[in-house]
């Protein structure tokens, strides 16, 4: 019992104390929900193909079904493919992988499903990807001179370092336990960037948006039969109900 | 050979058509058995839907499998990359295969609820063991269909949650080395895998499963349905008709046809606001790491089982090297108890305490983590013993003593938080708390042929009790 009462101790005071130290991870803020807003996924469609598939694929994406999005095929033709591409392909990348393992220390993942990989205690994969892009901050001692909050040592420079600008932690230092703890307090613009603040903020919602849809293109689709198909239930359950009656009321 | 029926020429053509299929297999005959004149207990309650759900689950499980079989590829360079073309590309698939993701989760909370069913009720209890014991063997091959199914979808938790489980039958003395290696056909989980997965997952293990439901289903028409109340309504006292049919029964159909439907509907109704609203269910039907794709370089820091095996997995991390001693104290006392309490020859008595001793050596000597394998898979085959444990004078919960009631919660919550302990990364605390939570359930089967007798039983009613709606 006494080591069972010292073992809850201990795991609470190891619980407390990885809270307490910050500074390695941050909490995670919470997405805008953007799956339903065709004019913020077209934007993000954009965002993604501009900045993202340089050096991410999404090789399990097609370009033309970006049509449930509200884009034409000819929009998608004259804005968002290469030359030799053509509408039915997948979203490859442009780099070569072992270039991209040499430049970055790990081939850039694969984005298709990312915003489904990685949700967790934290919130979801959107909440993750949302704070992710714009946690980044100089760090001369990283070999791209930049490192991430949410994700210590990330091999991925900040790509969009000229929409955003630079910033840089600040962290509120105090006592506990004897210890000297650094708490995250905010972000200060070191330099800015081409965007404000808040439009950066927007265009990540954006993107962020069309990251989670294009990990399941069907969702908005699931959603709106799901509820037909539950309506369509009810109505059965209750004609169920009634014939298991009209049957049950001989049974004495 | 059943005598060859003419029928009357002037008959309709389509009982023409029976006759003439009856004389060569016995349709109709089948057909009353089973359904129109198998007499099932009025009184059954909510606990027995899950019976017919199973087979319903079952059902859908094989005909979403047959589609998702058209456009899955085994092959480890192409099974994520197939799954996504199916959730993307093929027309539906994304309904086809949250269908098939969500039946699997399906199938274990219905087929734990039916379980649970025969438990309270003593289901299994003479003349039904067989019925039981079939059952049992369907829980184990619908483990061993979850097991390899899951590793088809190629991600990490499918990649890692096979090369855990597969790494324990490396810890059988001796062939364990050789035994890991036939079952993955390789040094680590690999393409060989992927594809004996593939197939015992579409082929053998649904055979069997199928081959077993059939044998369940037969067992039971044999001997009837128990009932809520544990009273035989088909047994020689019984009360019957002028035909000889049980008072308390009624026929399956169109009675139990009828009241199934309803079942079904509510089913249906949980079970697609999961697959249309919450396919992922929070991580625990698909977890979130499986959409990466299997990285054989890339250990996850925490590998969790999907959550219907959880209860199982927090007893097989629960033995550890300190829980051996514990094991082996209760091994020696059993085994004392026995040989002093026992009515045997000396001879016996001593052959008792002395294969424990043998026993308790053996668990010394031999690597825990084995014995952690031993008492996973003693988990699961223990149930198949359950007949021959349970010495209550009466079958149902409804007439046992108040405290077997508390028992049987007690077990529940015990299995909930074993399987909640089991998802969670391991800590201190938790691996104290499911040792005590593994010793209660050995303990709940081991020792029910002891207290099982204890306690003062109420009378059973002569005729089942039943208030019509």
């Amino acid at each position: 019992m006494k080591k069972i009462i010292l073992s809850l101790a201990l795991a609470l005071g190891l619980v407390a104390g990885a809270q307490a130290s910050g500074g390695d991870t941050i909490a995670w803020d919470k997405a805008p929900n953007k799956t339903n807003d065709l004019a913020a996924l077209q934007n993000g469609a954009k965002i993604f193909v501009n900045h993202c598939l340089n050096c991410h694929s999404a090789a399990f994406m097609r370009y033309n079904r970006l049509t449930d999005i509200g884009l034409t095929t000819q929009q998608i033709k004259d804005n968002l493919l290469f030359t030799t591409e053509k509408v039915g392909d997948t979203m490859k990348a442009n780099i070569d992988p072992k270039q991209a393992k040499e430049w970055f220390g790990a081939n850039p993942p694969d984005l298709t499903v990312i915003a489904r990989s990685r949700a967790g205690h934290g919130g979801t994969g959107a909440d993750y990807l949302y704070t992710y892009m714009r946690s980044f901050y100089r760090d001369e001692t990283k070999a791209t001179g930049w490192n991430n909050l949410v994700f210590p040592n990330v091999g991925m420079p900040h790509v969009l370092w000229q929409l955003q600008g630079v910033r840089r932690p600040v962290y509120d230092t105090h006592e506990e336990h004897g210890h000297q703890v650094q708490v995250f307090k905010g972000w200060e613009q070191v330099t800015p960037g081409t965007m404000s603040a808040l439009e950066y903020d927007q265009a990540m919602g954006d993107l962020v948006g069309y990251l989670q849809w294009m990990g399941e293109p069907a969702q908005n689709t699931r959603v709106r039969i799901g509820v037909w198909v539950l309506l369509f239930l009810t109505c059965f359950m209750v004609i169920a109900w009634r014939l298991n009656a009209s049957f049950w009321k001989d049974v004495k | 050979m059943a005598e060859f029926k003419e029928i009357s020429p002037n008959a309709s053509t389509g009982e023409k058509l029976l006759n003439w299929v009856d004389n060569r297999f016995p349709a109709s005959k089948l057909y009353k058995e089973h359904l129109s004149e198998y007499y099932a207990p009025k009184n059954f309650n909510f606990w027995y839907f899950f019976g017919s759900l199973a087979l319903l689950v079952l059902v859908i499980q094989i005909v979403t499998g047959i589609f998702l079989v058209m456009h899955y590829k085994p092959d480890a360079t192409l099974a994520f990359a197939s799954v996504e073309y199916i959730m993307r590309d093929v027309p539906w698939g994304w309904l086809i295969r949250y269908m098939h993701s969500t039946g699997a989760s399906a199938f274990f909370i219905v087929v734990y609820l039916h379980m649970y069913r025969g438990l309270i009720y003593g289901s299994y209890r003479k003349p039904r063991e067989l019925v039981w014991i079939f059952g049992c063997a369907i829980f184990l091959c619908l483990m061993a269909e979850a097991f390899m199914g899951y590793l088809l979808p190629w991600g990490q938790m499918s990649y890692w949650g096979a090369q855990v489980i597969v790494n324990l039958f490396a810890a059988v003395p001796f062939v364990g080395p050789d035994l890991a290696l036939l079952i993955r056909g390789d040094y680590v989980v690999s393409d060989a895998t992927l594809n004996r997965f593939f197939s015992f997952h579409v082929i053998a293990v649904p055979l069997v499963l199928l081959g077993l439901v059939v044998a369940h289903i037969i067992a039971l028409h044999e001997v009837g349905s128990n009932n809520p109340d544990g009273v035989e309504i088909k047994g020689p006292n019984a009360p019957k008709d002028a035909h000889g049919h049980p008072l308390d029964g009624i026929p399956f159909h169109p009675y139990y046809s009828v009241h199934d439907i309803m079942g079904v509907s509510g089913f249906l109704l949980v079970f697609s606001a999961i697959i249309f609203f919450a396919p992922e269910f929070g991580g625990y039907f698909l977890e979130y790491n499986n959409f990466i794709p299997a990285d054989p370089l890339k250990t996850p820091l925490h590998i969790a089982p999907v959550w219907y095996f959880t209860p199982f997995y927090s007893m097989l991390r629960a033995i550890t090297s300190e829980m051996m001693y514990a094991l082996i104290a209760c091994v020696l006392a059993g085994a004392f108890f026995g040989a002093t309490r026992a009515n045997l020859a000396n001879i016996f008595k001593g052959a008792i305490v002395g294969a424990a001793v043998v026993v308790s050596l053996l668990m010394l000597s031999i690597d825990a983590k084995f014995w952690g394998v031993v008492v996973m898979g003693g988990a699961v085959v223990i149930l198949f013993f359950l007949p021959w444990l349970d010495h209550c004078e009466v079958k149902s919960i409804r007439y046992r003593p108040d405290w077997h009631k508390y028992m049987y919660g007690v077990f529940v919550v015990n299995f909930v938080v074993l399987a909640y302990l089991g998802v969670q990364p391991p800590s201190p605390i938790g691996e104290r708390v499911s040792q005590v939570g593994t010793l209660f359930y050995f303990g709940f089967f081991l020792l029910m042929p002891w207290w099982s007798r204890i306690g003062q039983t109420k009378p059973v009613p002569d005729r089942v009790t039943f208030t019509p709606h």
